[in-house]
């Protein structure tokens, strides 16, 4: 026995494991909870994250329409005949303004009129242009017409249980004739099918996202015809071919730090080098491609040599020793059983390039485009920098737009991201 | 021809060679039963010839697209009276511009009325080069690809060593694929370089470096009072630095606690429903974070203040910092993780042996082993926190402040970059390049911090392995 058991104040060993043991367990389930706490607070913020986004973007999907009663009278359109109308004659703001005041005959201050007509979209003058072109008979008649309303009073009778309650952005007589309307059985909700047909606008009831998903897949054709190629080629030259000397070693580090590399310095590259030196045009696809491609590559290459090194060496001697050369093995028998996880890099480098937006900004796709792209050197957008930019809008029912874009952007990550999982698991199937 | 019709051109032209080499080998064979005296397959003598039909060709036209605005512009400037070439080069290139656009217009056929007959005479000249340009071109671009093929058929024999050659030219064409990685990183050095000097040599790089003062809109006329052009890079460092900050708060406990729990205690359950929540965070788009920062966690975190009695700016640095640190957590976790797994089980077995409880000893011993592949992740982290630029943008402020208060508006070196070149720039002025000076910053800082993290990694693996 020594000395320290001894005494009666000291404890043995034993006898202090023992105490102190409560102690300790309680410091493991501590622990425990904490661990549990940091993936409970991933959940949460994955959650609120994504209804936030939910929440926000689904008034977008809806849009208000009212059927006004368009009096095509010929002397307010200053027309006579089908064929000017067929020319694209007429006038319609003129007559829209009269046909909605005859719709309020009491509207008579010029103050009450402008509030009256600031109901409806800028939109509708071509609305009911459109709709007398295909029916020119109407020419002269009575007839209601379905147009858009403005986006403060499309949001606002998407917030509000009953029109006629105040708003912010709505003034009291324009809630008056609203609930007017309303009651009237005027108004209708319908599929907001101009969110996905429409190129983007100023007035947020008529922006669309065909513009950018136009020019996000535009851009991402560029990216994929080039990094893929390019990135299968340089893993293949990396994993079968190259020697061991410096030459290989300086591209190894330097796909290593590329890789790292922040995105908006890809931007900085692009302007200087490929928009300032080569002149190639601002704001186009096929530059964008290009500094995309650019970022994506060391993800692509990365990826590509991990899956062509995971094919075992057995397939190489075996092809070789068949008297294959070594260019045939690697293309021939090499590639063919690499290429699932070949994909699986790819698409992971592309649904990065796909949520890409600051290198963007740097190359000018930031321009305010209304057209739909038609090629890859017209002036474009994609989706994530019309997300940045319709954020950016003081409008309020940009907000709802910005979300149901983000939900849009987000649905194609998930398709792409389901794709790579997929081919992830025949891979290690086949292996 | 334009360059996509002439790329497209070729591609065919190059098909066409496919099947003539094809034909061609057989024939220098003698006839399809004797096509397996050749030394190589009649389909790789087909192969290389459209290799060598469409290689040559691309190449001449790309140096071509390359040089050709340069050649016309010294060639149109040649064409200039004496007085005006002794313009200075901004005049000259203002001069240069009108020309391309008066160009332009009679190309389409508007009317040039109104301007000086010289430059209308200069514009016609130029049409007149730029048609000469394209003809000769497609010509010489034409010329080469049947030229090559008509070169590489007149070798064809019984001993021609197709499969040789065509190994050859593949394996050059892999070797300069992967020496994209270092003309990217060459272009970026380059670009970046050459700006920062440019602008160096305009604002001393000490008064970049070490001023405290911030507002680069510099008066765009002489006569003009907005602004005064000062370029003191402080504040926009503090104000990365600030939200790197915070963001590092929020990411390296969470990230570290997730990967420890998922590695060491989680059920096979648990892991399998955890891991694609990582996941789902890391693949959410940084222009989404962005939006989430300034429309929902910003305006969350001022009314918070406000209950409490703080002032809070709308725009502050702790709204993009957690946000940032959000996105950062699957990238530590995931890094943590690796460096937990790559600790040897012996010593976990060990420990646990030995009576530590589970969390003592992934405290005392874990931890501890795993630290230099920790630190390296909690490195990279920081230097992706530094570059992260879309939540920046949305949610942190443009006002350079200089302050350490998490509640305040900061800005950030990113931001700063996305403001000076978005929109109309004009290349001489400071203030463009003062974006790329703050990039060639961004980089130096990244890269260094990369390489640092890989050798801490490394130098750690290299005692387990």
């Amino acid at each position: 026995m020594t000395k320290q058991t001894q005494t009666s104040a000291e404890l043995t060993t034993t006898e202090k494991v023992a105490f102190s043991l409560k102690k300790r367990h309680r410091k493991e389930k501590r622990f425990q909870w904490m661990g549990r706490l940091a993936i409970g607070f991933g959940f949460m913020l994955v959650l609120i994250l994504l209804t936030d986004i939910f929440i926000k973007a689904m008034p977008a999907f809806h849009q208000h329409w009212v059927k006004l009663e368009i009096d095509y009278r010929k002397d307010w359109m200053k027309i006579d005949s089908s064929e000017s109308v067929l020319a694209g004659e007429g006038s319609y703001r003129t007559t829209l303004k009269k046909s909605i005041y005859q719709m309020f005959p009491e509207v008579k201050d010029r103050k009450q009129k402008r509030s009256l007509f600031a109901l409806f979209s800028t939109n509708a003058e071509f609305t009911i242009k459109n709709y007398l072109m295909e029916n020119p008979k109407v020419l002269g008649k009575k007839v209601d017409v379905f147009v858009r309303l403005d986006d403060d009073i499309d949001t606002y009778l998407k917030s509000v249980n009953m029109p006629g309650e105040e708003f912010s952005r709505v003034n009291q007589a324009q809630a008056g004739w609203v609930l007017e309307l309303f009651e009237l059985k005027r108004i209708e909700k319908r599929w907001n099918t101009s969110f996905f047909l429409n190129g983007d606008s100023r007035d947020p009831e008529l922006a669309g996202v065909k513009g950018a998903l136009t020019g996000t897949l535009l851009t991402m054709l560029v990216t994929l015809l080039l990094s893929f190629p390019l990135g299968v080629a340089a893993a293949l030259y990396l994993e079968e071919f190259a020697p061991k000397n410096r030459w290989t070693d300086l591209i190894e580090v330097n796909i290593n730090n590329l890789a790292a590399v922040p995105s908006i310095i890809f931007g900085l590259l692009g302007l200087a080098v490929i928009i300032n030196m080569f002149g190639l045009p601002r704001s186009a696809p096929l530059v964008g491609g290009i500094v995309l491609t650019l970022m994506t590559l060391p993800t692509i290459i990365i990826a590509s040599r991990a899956s062509i090194k995971a094919v075992p060496p057995s397939i190489r001697e075996a092809a070789l020793g068949l008297g294959a050369s070594r260019m045939q093995t690697a293309f021939g028998h090499v590639l063919p059983i690499a290429m699932p996880g070949i994909l699986t890099g790819t698409i992971i480098g592309m649904a990065q390039a796909l949520g890409e937006t600051a290198p963007l900004l740097m190359i000018g796709m930031v321009a305010f485009i209304v057209d739909i792209p038609g090629g890859i050197t017209d002036p474009a957008t994609v989706l994530p920098v019309q997300i940045y930019l319709w954020a950016d809008s003081p409008e309020r029912a940009f907000l709802a737009k910005t979300s149901a874009a983000i939900l849009v952007l987000l649905s194609f990550l998930l398709v792409m991201n389901s794709i790579a999982a997929f081919l992830r698991k025949k891979f290690e199937k086949s292996l | 021809m334009n360059s996509s019709t002439l790329v497209l051109t070729l591609l065919i032209l190059a098909l066409f060679s496919y099947w003539l080499g094809i034909q061609r080998s057989l024939k220098v064979a003698g006839g399809v039963s004797r096509a397996r005296l050749l030394v190589s397959l009649p389909r790789q003598f087909g192969l290389l010839t459209g290799f060598w039909c469409a290689l040559p060709a691309l190449i001449v036209l790309l140096l071509w697209n390359a040089f050709e605005s340069q050649v016309v512009d010294s060639l149109l400037i040649s064409s200039f009276s004496q007085d005006i070439q002794a313009l200075p080069n901004s005049e000259l290139g203002l001069y240069l511009n009108d020309i391309k656009i008066l160009a332009e217009n009679l190309s389409a056929g508007l009317s040039s009325e109104g301007t000086e007959s010289e430059k209308q005479q200069a514009a016609l000249y130029l049409l007149n080069i730029q048609n000469n340009s394209a003809w000769i071109r497609t010509a010489l671009i034409l010329v080469i690809a049947v030229a090559s093929v008509a070169f590489v058929v007149s070798r064809f024999s019984m001993e021609f060593r197709a499969r040789a050659e065509l190994e050859k030219i593949v394996r050059w064409l892999l070797l300069a694929s992967s020496g994209i990685a270092i003309l990217t990183t060459l272009g970026i050095i380059l670009s970046v370089l050459f700006e920062s000097i440019q602008f160096f040599s305009a604002v001393p790089p000490w008064e970049f470096l070490f001023g405290t003062h911030w507002s680069p809109q510099t008066a765009m006329r002489t006569d003009q009072v907005a602004g005064s052009g000062a370029f003191g890079a402080v504040p926009l460092f503090a104000g990365t630095l600030l939200i790197t900050f915070i963001a590092m708060l929020i990411a390296v406990p969470v990230g570290m606690m997730t990967a420890i729990y998922l590695s060491q205690y989680a059920s096979a359950k648990i892991r399998s429903i955890a891991k694609p929540m990582l996941e789902i965070l890391a693949g959410v788009p940084t222009v989404v974070y962005g939006f989430f920062a300034a429309l929902t966690v910003a305006p969350f975190i001022r009314d918070m203040g406000s209950l409490l009695g703080l002032s809070v700016a709308s725009e502050s640095a702790l709204a993009a910092g957690v946000v940032m640190g959000v996105m950062i957590i699957p990238f530590v976790s995931s890094l943590s993780d690796d460096a937990i797994n790559a600790v040897p089980k012996a010593l976990k077995e060990g420990s646990l042996g030995m009576g530590a409880t589970q969390s003592e000893t992934i405290k005392l011993v874990l931890l501890p082993a795993a630290l230099p592949g920790i630190v390296g992740a909690i490195l990279l982290a920081v230097s992706r926190a530094i570059g992260e630029t879309m939540i920046v943008v949305m949610a942190a402020g443009m006002a350079a402040n200089l302050t350490a208060n998490p509640l305040d508006s900061v800005t950030t070196v990113t931001v700063q970059i996305v403001t000076l070149l978005t929109g109309d720039q004009e290349f001489d002025s400071p203030k463009t390049l003062a974006a790329f000076a703050l990039g060639l910053m961004l980089f130096i800082t990244t890269l260094a911090l990369n390489v640092i993290a890989l050798k801490v990694v490394r130098k750690y693996r290299e005692q387990y392995d």
